[in-house]
């Protein structure tokens, strides 16, 4: 499936992926993140359970301490 | 020209999560351009080991954050507008703390705090737009990056995050949070057209 990841295109070879296994297979590594998809929010929790389909908008910010 | 930007500015708020290095530093610029109401929340007291790159002086060490940066953004622009909030923000206080603004900018320290206030921002406050940063750290060179979405912006080298061996310092602080003040105007000047 085709997404839009990031303001990218990423193509993944098999269909139906959750959040969690988006995050793993792109080595998105930091602990802190801010994940929208079709512009809404999903917490850290959801990731397990929200499903990725082919077309979807995705974006996964790092968040890093320092300010 | 600088003017007429300074006249259009006077009718906006920004907002202004925490008043530390990026915080202190982007209410700077804002105020220096003429945003005429910043609305600033730090729950914090001025300490010295703040001053190697946070905008306050040796005279404001123990004052409240909010107290010092108020004086401080008087000093450079007399005119604006600033609403100081000494408390810890939480996902109670930011809906009504920044209702009014038109854009909030994240300038925490911690990544668990940032993610609370994104989360926040992103769900109750959809009006606005929020600017974060993330990656200062250090004093590398790795390139700085802006990643615009819808109502999100993000500045940083996305990479260098403070640890032990790597404290916010002056420059790289300052770069991100210049670029957060960047970001604000070119929203709130998008519809702005010079008067001849």
């Amino acid at each position: 499936m085709k997404i839009n990841l990031n303001n990218r295109e990423a193509t993944f070879e098999v269909t139906d992926l959750t959040i969690a296994e988006v995050i793993s297979t792109c080595n998105f590594t930091y602990k802190r993140l801010v994940v929208r998809l079709n512009g809404k929010v999903v917490r850290s929790e959801d990731h397990e359970i929200t499903r990725v389909n082919d077309g979807d908008k995705l974006e996964v910010i790092h968040l890093m301490a320092g300010g | 020209m600088i003017q007429q930007i300074a006249d259009y500015l006077r009718n906006f708020s920004v907002g202004i999560a925490g008043a530390g290095g990026l915080g202190s530093n982007c209410a700077i610029a804002l105020a220096r351009t003429g945003v005429g109401n910043i609305y600033i929340a730090d729950f914090d007291i001025v300490e010295a080991s703040n001053l190697n790159r946070q905008y306050f002086f040796l005279n404001q060490i123990g004052l409240p954050k909010v107290e010092a940066l108020a004086q401080n953004l008087h000093q450079v622009n007399a005119s604006i507008n600033v609403v100081s909030f000494n408390e810890r923000l939480t996902t109670d206080n930011i809906p009504e703390f920044f209702a009014q603004c038109n854009i909030i900018i994240e300038a925490f320290d911690k990544a668990d705090q940032k993610q609370m206030l994104a989360e926040c921002v992103l769900q109750k406050i959809p009006d606005a737009t929020l600017i974060m940063g993330t990656g200062l750290a250090g004093y590398k060179t790795t390139p700085f990056q802006t990643s615009r979405f819808n109502k999100l912006i993000v500045c940083g080298d996305m990479e260098n995050e403070v640890d032990e061996l790597n404290p916010p310092m002056a420059p790289r602080v300052g770069i991100v949070a210049m670029m957060q003040a960047n970001e604000a105007l070119n929203i709130l000047l998008k519809d702005f057209t010079l008067k001849k």
